[in-house]
């Protein structure tokens, strides 16, 4: 039982540790990206290509003036960035990131919490995470802050929907909300993987992931050529950072749940040792999302609401249908 | 001894939680504590060993929670206090005892407590989710479906009052026309 609760804070702590220098990281891989795709250069000055940007930008953002507007209420302005951060690294603690190994004699299972709803529990609280940007935009006295947390809530009533519904055709066929259980589902190789027999669940649940997470095609929480900067127009310093860790470790666990319930998870593929082919997976989806930024102009809130009730939604629910009438007969 | 430790760790936290709910004069306060307080509720479930009724109550209030955001967003001012009036001694003196009885019967629950059978004793080695699906398509199946039934009646309702101009979308009218002859297409 010690040797359990130690295990468990070791990987929390090594999952946090890793997940927020990867924040850092993926920064920087999306600005050299974007600017790749842009024809653009990028961050070159700090370092060999750039790379002591993270540095850089991390001692800015530690070092900056952390100050709280007089207008804003101080409470919820300060905890609001802690929402964010803290409920995308609680998503993670019930995602299984790699298959089984031995380490000093020791086999170690890299799920922290292997609780048999961990779908639910990972969807719940990243959806959690959008309280975060409210209390924001609701606690600051800015009009334009107020209409970051009005686009929020928008948001979050279109996508929350459509991600249920999409998961629960995959959820039939597999019988099972736990990760693992659709990791070995999936396990006879890559005949077996659920986007040949789901290819519109996989669809429906990348697009609202996207949304989920505030990605581009999606970002209305901060567009700024719409409302300045949404609900972190007033923030500054590691305040505004928190906001930053939480989004990417939110890519982070959207890219592991497509890659678990879709692509196979991390059983070996071919050649590769299923560690690797999951790392792979997550970040080709790490670099679709900076892919599809670089692609894809805004939408309006008003299109979000029409794109996930008057299209997504049905069609999920159709798909939800035909794979209960399919499973009958 | 760790489950009575979490118990009432999460008791009291969810009791201070409602407190500030019912006591705070800033709309932004009680609305932040109220969401918190259902979120640790679902601690309990977990106390309990009710995992899937757990998450399915953080996702629920997640969302309804939500929902009442945004009408405090419409209606009130966030960053202001209220001003409530007090007009009805009587309530209030109902309300106070209420909740004395409220007291007795929680402090008496231990006792009665003991009497207690669970009506479908959980099977072993079965999931908390297969548990609750059995119950929900054996005993309880007429109830679910009425719910599910009144539950799709309610979505098409609430799109339908929501979306009275839904049939001419905002996204495939030129920006042009939106612009100049808005107000020709209201007559």
């Amino acid at each position: 039982m010690d040797g359990y609760i130690i295990g468990t804070i070791i990987k929390a702590a090594l999952v946090l540790a890793i997940i927020s220098a990867l924040a850092g990281f993926g920064t920087y891989i999306e600005r050299k990206v974007l600017a790749f795709m842009q024809r653009r250069l990028g961050p070159t000055h700090v370092g060999p290509y750039g790379l002591l940007q993270i540095l850089a930008d991390g001692i800015k953002l530690f070092t900056k003036e952390d100050f709280i507007p007089s207008g804003s209420n101080r409470l919820i302005f300060m905890i609001a960035p802690i929402i964010t951060a803290a409920t995308a690294f609680i998503a993670l603690a019930a995602v299984p990131m790699l298959p089984e190994f031995t380490i000093f004699g020791v086999t170690v299972r890299p799920i922290i919490a292997d609780i048999n709803i961990g779908l639910l529990f990972v969807l719940g609280m990243m959806a959690a995470g959008l309280y975060g940007p409210l209390l924001a935009g609701m606690a600051q006295d800015n009009k334009w802050g107020l209409l970051g947390a009005a686009r929020t809530a928008v948001q979050f009533l279109s996508y929350e929907v459509v991600t249920g519904l999409s998961i629960l055709a995959p959820v039939m066929i597999v019988g099972s909300l736990s990760l693992i259980d659709f990791n070995n589902y999936q396990s006879g190789g890559m005949g077996d993987w659920l986007i040949w027999k789901q290819p519109l669940a996989f669809v429906l649940f990348l697009i609202a992931g996207f949304a989920e997470t505030n990605r581009t095609p999606f970002d209305l929480l901060e567009h700024e050529a719409e409302v300045v900067s949404g609900y972190a127009t007033e923030y500054s310093g590691m305040r505004w950072g928190m906001f930053f860790i939480g989004e990417y470790a939110n890519m982070i666990t959207i890219g592991f749940l497509a890659s678990l319930i879709f692509l196979g998870g991390f059983n070996s593929w071919g050649f590769l040792p299923g560690g690797l082919a999951i790392i792979l997976k997550v970040s080709f989806f790490f670099f679709l999302m900076l892919w599809v930024r670089a692609s894809w102009p805004h939408v309006r809130p008003d299109q979000l609401m029409w794109l996930c009730w008057k299209v997504l939604m049905p069609l999920a629910v159709i798909n939800v249908t035909l794979t209960g009438l399919v499973m009958m007969f | 001894m760790m489950e009575t430790f979490a118990f009432y760790f999460f008791a009291v936290l969810i009791t201070a939680l409602f407190l500030v709910t019912v006591l705070s004069q800033n709309i932004l306060y009680a609305m932040t504590s109220l969401a918190a307080g259902m979120v640790l509720i679902s601690g309990l479930f977990f106390i309990l060993g009710a995992d899937f009724l757990g998450v399915v109550q953080l996702i629920v209030y997640v969302g309804a929670v939500m929902a009442l955001y945004a009408f405090a967003m419409m209606f009130f001012d966030a960053t202001g206090r209220i001003k409530e009036r007090h007009s009805h001694p009587a309530l209030v003196f109902l309300l106070g005892g209420l909740t004395a009885v409220m007291l007795v019967v929680i402090f008496a629950a231990p006792q009665i407590g003991h009497n207690i059978q669970a009506l479908f004793p959980t099977a072993d080695g079965m999931d908390n989710p297969h548990a609750v699906g059995l119950v929900l398509f054996t005993k309880y199946l007429v109830p679910f479906e009425v719910a599910a039934v009144m539950l799709l009646v309610a979505m098409i309702a609430g799109i339908i009052l929501a979306g009275k101009k839904m049939e001419r979308s905002l996204s495939k009218i030129d920006d042009s026309k939106l612009e100049t002859s808005d107000e020709k297409d209201e007559r």
